[in-house]
């Protein structure tokens, strides 16, 4: 059991959390035809629109209600009436996902009474689903606002009777500790067992880095359909990665009657193995893995084997938001890794059971404090300050990372990725050993 | 900050933009709901302030402000690092409930506890101006308690823009900041920078050259500067604005309280160079000072042309879309004609109409002017003009590269050191490499497959 300190302060020093919006948003972008509109004042937009260029490497479509502060005392419908009918005219978006921020969270616009006025007013666009989430700055951090995002895309409504489609459906709940790479190579091996993915969301689509054909997209040019949505009624069953999609997969389950099964993490030889082995259970041929992937778990197994001498013994200190702390921090522990520290964002139930005696919900200020004499930090590019002023090697993990390429291709899920994360982490180690 | 206030910043008789009666779009224009967005004025503020390296930056308010925004700036210090430090209040729902002045209070002692600053900046957001906190009560205690000035800065984003931000930074310091202390001498030499913040550390591209002739710059407002040396501003001779009119207000200012008069320069290409050393000495009315400045342009400029000689030959006829705010825009187009390339269309969006008028010289007859401009526009106009590349702000990078246009980034939070007679010689380099790339071919190549019609 671990004991979870979370000291009661005036003042952060070097935030590790980003906004509740912003993880909101990068949900909304793994949708196909979307721009998500931020509620609130235009620097909430912009400043959350920097961090995820930054980070992807990529042309962000995101847009905001402007708010000044006299619209903001006389309350938002006509920003928010505005800002719709001005995406609908430029971006002809397939879906509207619109996320409110402190600002307006503070005021109190009555966000579900402001749409249904819309949609009274605006009879013609009745067909254009719009995803509402309430995504108050004050109250967590990313992983939050994404989970808060992806409830919010299965509790909408998307109309349209599915169609048959000839194989099955399993959905899959992407939580925010997966990358567009992780995404990608859980889809392959779903596809794999002779299933069809349902991600949500699905960032492989749209923020894994490519040239499209045409030179400007307005919206995501990839990413979740709306016909795909149509099919969540369809789906036979819902994998959950992260334990913070569980209230998504929930409702999934109160909808259509979708079990489910959550897997907190999804790095590590044994984990991994559950998940295909839970895939081979709800495909056509029970009790088999495709012949790649059972010689990926042998690969896995020799790169324990080579990794375990730079690994074990160490000291790593951790600073990642819940269910990335989670997913890390179990698997450097099943190497014989010592985690010298832990510091997270928010709360979860995930932090009563980490391989560490205490996690402090805090800052990098707090990370300063307890890492001192570690082997190496894990964090993310801000972390990096704090790395070069205690002489301890970085390795970047989780968001943004704006000092390192290939984010949007980056794998460290499945028995591949767990591979790739090992193979890192020794070669950091041998190139810090004099 | 009380309304009138920003009423009066948005109008200030300093600025070119509101030289045409009612005509001030350009300060006061905001964000359109469902447009692309810049900056808030909370944003602006910091931009402005935070360069001010020993001086701790306390952000009141909730994750969105501070957590989205810390440690992105790119002003380099030469000394302290406590302007690097993300601090904020981090409010939660109690905070808003209850009230977060307490809180804040609490933070600024902590601030001044642990880190020691010569001055704490207090800077108000959305959420927590909607609330009613009184920032500017809550610094007044925390000053007369803890014998450090502690400065509010009313600059929320829903105010404005990112430029009325810098305005109300520049409020801030002529209020609480410049005259609060005095120099340990002075010369008649003494000159003020304001709106130089240092990026990339393009400041030490150009105060070697002013120490060369003999010029002091006494006050570095606010790059690369330390509070103290702001406070003591007001002792300058002279105030050269850089590149901007975003601090315009502060200049006005300290000419009618302090009777410093100002000019407004740019650091960037050879032609602004010169001309902004020659003003200088000229203002400050020393035939010595003069001379020395002509020779030192004698030598530089004969050193820049052999240096850029090569690249001015890879460059000629060049043609180049400009797509960046204000003032900038004129500065970029000389240098870039320095380098014997054509800027054949330019950004107006923020420019004033005297800018314009400068614009439309520099451009000639059939360059275009961008009163507006969205990502899909601005590849219309590439297109149309055939141009071979885009220089603009790093918002815009991924807009040209995914239609396979080369791209020069121009902004804040760039790498490489433009201003001065060196920088010309880095911006020459990076254009080179950028025109010339063997990747241009690659990523416009088709793929065979594309080729074959397929039944
Ligand atoms: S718009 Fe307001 S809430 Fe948003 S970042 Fe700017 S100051 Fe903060």
């Amino acid at each position: 059991m671990t004991t979870i300190t979370s000291p009661q302060k005036s003042l952060s020093v070097n935030p590790l959390k980003q906004s509740p919006p912003l993880g909101a948003a990068l949900a909304l972008l793994g949708l196909k035809g979307l721009v998500p509109l931020l509620h609130g004042s235009q620097g909430c937009t912009a400043f959350a629109k920097v961090l995820l260029v930054r980070h992807f490497r990529e042309a962000i479509p995101i847009a905001t209600t402007a708010m000044t502060e006299v619209s903001t005392i006389l309350g938002g419908e006509e920003n928010i009436e505005e800002a719709i009918l001005t995406l609908v005219e430029k971006a002809e978006p397939e879906l509207l996902g619109l996320l409110t921020t402190g600002l307006t969270e503070t005021r109190g616009d009555d966000m579900p009474y402001i749409l249904k006025l819309f949609r009274q007013r605006h009879p013609e666009l009745k067909s254009l689903p719009i995803i509402l989430a309430s995504t108050p700055d004050y109250k967590g951090g990313l992983q939050e606002g994404y989970a808060t995002a992806v409830k919010s895309i299965v509790e909408t409504d998307y109309g349209a009777p599915p169609q048959e489609t000839s194989q099955p459906v399993i959905t899959v709940l992407a939580g925010s500790l997966l990358g567009p790479g992780d995404v990608q190579e859980i889809k392959e091996i779903i596809e794999a067992f002779g299933l069809t993915p349902l991600v949500i969301p699905d960032l492989s689509g749209s923020l894994d880095g490519h040239l499209d054909d045409s030179e400007y997209n307005s919206k995501t040019s990839g990413g979740t359909s709306l016909q795909q949505l149509q099919q969540l009624a369809r789906s036979r069953f819902t994998i959950v990665i992260g334990e913070s999609m569980r209230p998504a997969a929930e409702v999934l389950q109160q909808k259509f009657e979708t079990n489910y099964q959550v897997f907190p993490r999804l790095s590590g030889l044994k984990t991994v193995d559950q998940f295909l082995w839970l895939l081979s259970q709800i495909s056509e041929y029970p009790d088999t893995v495709p012949k790649k992937y059972q010689h990926q778990r042998r690969q896995l197994q020799d790169a324990i084997l080579d990794s375990h001498f730079y690994l074990g013994g160490k000291k790593i200190s951790l600073a990642l938001e819940p269910d990335l702390l989670y997913q890390t921090s179990w698997l450097l522990q099943e190497m014989g890794v010592n985690i010298q520290a832990a510091v997270t964002t928010s709360k979860s139930p995930l932090l009563n059971d980490l391989p560490v005696d205490t996690v402090t919900i805090g800052d990098f200020g707090d990370l300063e404090e307890l890492a001192p004499n570690s082997d190496l930090i894990i964090t993310n590019s801000q972390g990096k300050l704090i790395a070069d002023k205690l002489d301890i090697p970085l390795y970047r993990l989780g968001f943004p990372i704006y000092d390192r390429l290939g984010n949007g291709t980056r794998c460290l899920t499945s028995y591949r990725g767990t591979m790739q994360l090992l193979f890192d982490l020794s070669n950091l180690f041998i190139e810090h050993s004099h | 900050m009380t309304k009138p206030k920003v009423a009066d910043l948005l109008h200030e008789p300093g600025c070119g933009h509101n030289h045409k009666k009612g005509d001030n779009k350009a300060c006061s224009q905001q964000a359109k709901p469902g447009a692309a967005q810049g900056g808030c004025a909370f944003d602006g503020a910091s931009i402005t302030l935070v360069p001010i390296t020993d001086a701790a930056h306390l952000v009141h308010g909730p994750t969105a402000c501070a957590g989205n925004s810390w440690g992105s700036r790119g002003s380099l210090s030469s000394g302290a690092t406590t302007y690097q430090l993300g601090l904020t209040t981090d409010v939660k729902e109690n905070d808003i409930i209850f009230g977060g002045e307490k809180k804040l209070y609490s933070a600024i002692a902590q601030v001044i506890n642990r880190y020691h600053p010569p001055a704490v900046f207090v800077y108000a957001t959305c959420v927590t101006s909607l609330i009613g906190d009184d920032l500017e009560a809550v610094c007044r205690a925390a000053t007369e308690q803890f014998q450090t000035p502690t400065i509010p800065v009313q600059a929320p984003g829903f105010t404005g823009t990112k430029n009325l931000g810098n305005r109300l930074a520049g409020e801030a310091l002529f209020e609480y900041v410049v005259g609060t202390q005095e120099p340990e001498y002075t010369t008649p030499y003494d000159i003020n920078l304001i709106g130089e913040y240092n990026v990339a550390g393009e400041l030490w591209g150009v105060l070697p050259l002013l120490e060369k002739v003999g010029i002091r710059v006494l006050s570095k407002i606010t790059g690369d500067a330390t509070f103290r040396e702001i406070c003591y501003a007001h002792r300058a001779k002279l105030n050269v604005m850089i590149c901007s009119k975003a601090l315009i207000n502060l200049g006005r200012k300290m000419e009618e309280t302090y009777g410093i008069p100002y000019i407004e320069e740019s650091f960037y290409g050879v032609a602004d160079m010169n001309r902004c050393l020659r003003h200088i000495a000229e203002k400050l009315g020393d035939e010595e000072l003069k001379a020395r400045v002509e020779t030192l342009i004698a030598t530089e400029t004969a050193k820049l042309d052999t240096a850029l000689a090569p690249y001015r030959k890879r460059l000629q006829g060049k043609r180049i879309v400009l797509y960046t705010g204000g003032v900038k825009s004129w500065s970029i187009i000389s240098a870039a004609q320095d380098l014997g390339m054509k800027v054949v269309a330019t950004s107006t969006k923020k420019s004033t109409e005297e800018d314009k008028a400068k614009i439309k010289e520099l451009l000639g007859e059939d360059g275009i002017m961008l009163s507006k401009g969205n990502a899909k526009e601005l590849l219309k106009v590439i297109e149309n003009t055939n141009a071979d590349m885009l220089v603009a702000g790093g918002r815009n990078q991924y807009t040209a590269l995914k239609a396979r246009i080369p791209f020069l980034d121009v902004n804040q939070e760039r790498h490489n050191p433009y201003a001065g007679y060196r920088g010309l010689i880095e911006m020459a380099k990076e254009f080179d490499h950028v025109l010339h790339s063997p990747i241009w071919e690659q990523v416009r190549e088709p793929a065979p497959w594309s080729l074959v019609t397929s039944h």
